[in-house]
């Protein structure tokens, strides 16, 4: 048969599937990374000194074969380039898809999306936002409405009893709530691991308890503070 | 049954337009909804107004030439073809939204009929396998594991109707796509051209101007024929696969 139409001669990682893949190992990466940093936090709860020497040794993690910092440096500029990608697929991948509509439906129902799974594009805005709010807060204290503290303990504790600041926070705990439940069955079945019932069913398992999990971990320490159990 | 209908009304491809309504008493509720809009057709033409341009074909719910967007749902609120939506799934008095497909894919030709020569492109581009013809083979001499044979006619019973597209808040074209490459993918007759496949099919996709997929799952939800999710997932895997030199 012959084929009338010659395929695009796009490179196969700018097609909508390559996009998507890129969108998939990235997002998987953070999910990682959530993970070990929610479990990380809970760390303030073992008090001042735990929390300070998880912090410390973060920074002398590798040591001496990493000078020091440096397991810390190289993990942030690979989650910087995670970062500069997802981003990038997300943006080409949303102008492709408001190209593909150019006239809009009068009327349009949502009959089977999730609210989580309608909310993907401006709830990882707001993830977005939130991310670089949250470095300016804890990592350069830029903003600083904690004052001046002496160590990592006392810079969380004294901004977490600030019910805003809990409250921007929580906010945007949630938001990464909804970016994971629907974010992590999304990667797997971008990933091509769900061509059965069975494994499509454990990917929605896996990404509602993950989506739970890691929400609920974050929330715990800033409430703690903020109800005085940790202080 | 009385009904208040808005129809989108388009003189051609470049014309600008919009939805008119009308007042249509007197409708069965037996009437399909295809034969509600032939008895609307004959009101107008009887008062010497322009009919009202839409695609059907069979009328049995197999051929796909239909589709229409009913009040924000592709082919109505029941799961089947708009051919068979009897006007018993809506109350009297109801007013309906009646819209062409959209998508940039599906160009609006008049009224509510649209171009679906995009679906025919990506077919033409990797939706078929090459065989001689001339002496038919023997029906066993390939045999096919059950569980393929039966995933395979799954995916088969597409229509390539396009309700997945016009569903799908991307428009995108995966589910009709990945439908296709499950089809032939899982039987031994598919395997020989099954890399360069998916990649010419998806490389096609693209270059008709369909967007990406989400994993929403409005397009599964809207289709006739109730083709699930995973051949999304499938046609992923083909993709990663055959790009990385594994299929």
């Amino acid at each position: 048969m012959a084929t009338s139409t010659l395929p695009a001669s796009t490179p196969a990682v700018r097609s909508s599937i390559g996009l998507k893949l890129l969108m998939a190992g990235s997002g998987l990466l953070f999910v990682f990374y959530v993970l070990a940093h929610a479990y990380g936090n809970l760390m303030v709860l073992g008090g001042p000194d735990a929390f300070n020497n998880y912090a410390h040794h973060l920074r002398t993690l590798g040591e001496p074969m990493l000078p020091y910092s440096g397991f810390l440096w190289v993990f942030r500029l690979v989650l910087i380039a995670a970062l500069a990608l997802h981003v990038y697929a997300a943006l080409t991948l949303w102008g492709r898809a408001n190209g593909a509509r150019s006239t809009k439906y009068a009327v349009k129902k949502a009959a089977a999306s999730s609210l989580a799974s309608r909310t993907m594009r401006f709830g990882g805005i707001a993830l977005l936002l939130f991310v670089i709010f949250h470095l300016l807060h804890l990592t350069t204290h830029t903003i600083r409405p904690q004052g001046e503290q002496p160590t990592p303990y006392a810079n969380v504790v004294n901004s977490f009893d600030k019910w805003w600041l809990v409250l921007i926070y929580a906010v945007a705990v949630i938001a990464l709530a909804f970016h994971l439940h629907h974010g992590i069955w999304s990667a797997a079945q971008t990933l091509g691991w769900t061509s059965t019932t069975a494994a499509r069913r454990n990917a929605k398992f896996l990404a509602h308890f993950i989506g739970s999990l890691v929400p609920t971990a974050f929330l715990i320490p800033p409430l703690c503070i903020l109800f005085g159990i940790v202080d | 049954m009385n009904l208040t209908l808005k129809i989108w009304r388009q003189d051609g491809p470049t014309a600008r337009g919009e939805l008119v309504t009308y007042q249509v008493p007197d409708i069965s509720p037996d009437m399909s909804f295809l034969e509600m809009l032939d008895v609307l057709n004959e009101r107008l033409n009887a008062e010497g107004k322009e009919p009202v341009a839409f695609d059907s074909d069979c009328r049995e719910g197999i051929c796909g030439m239909c589709g229409l967007m009913i009040s924000g749902d592709a082919h109505g609120p029941e799961k089947t073809t708009t051919c068979q939506l009897h006007m018993r799934s809506f109350k009297d008095g109801e007013t309906i939204t009646i819209e062409p497909w959209r998508a940039t894919a599906f160009p609006v030709l008049r009224d509510l009929v649209v171009d679906r020569t995009a679906f025919d492109r990506i077919i033409q581009a990797g939706g078929f396998i090459s065989a001689n013809t001339g002496a038919a083979p023997k029906a066993e001499a390939i045999l096919v594991p059950k569980e393929n044979a039966d995933r395979a006619f799954m995916a088969a019973e597409c229509i390539g109707c396009g309700a997945c597209v016009a569903a799908c808040p991307n428009a995108s074209g995966m589910l009709f796509m990945g439908a296709k490459v499950t089809h032939l993918g899982e039987l031994p007759q598919g395997q020989p051209e099954r890399a360069q496949r998916v990649a010419a099919m998806v490389a096609t996709h693209d270059a008709e101007g369909f967007g990406g997929c989400t994993n929403i799952g409005e397009c599964s939800h809207a289709c006739p024929k109730g083709i699930p999710l995973d051949v999304i997932s499938q046609l992923n895997a083909d993709m990663r696969k055959a790009k990385s030199g594994r299929l």
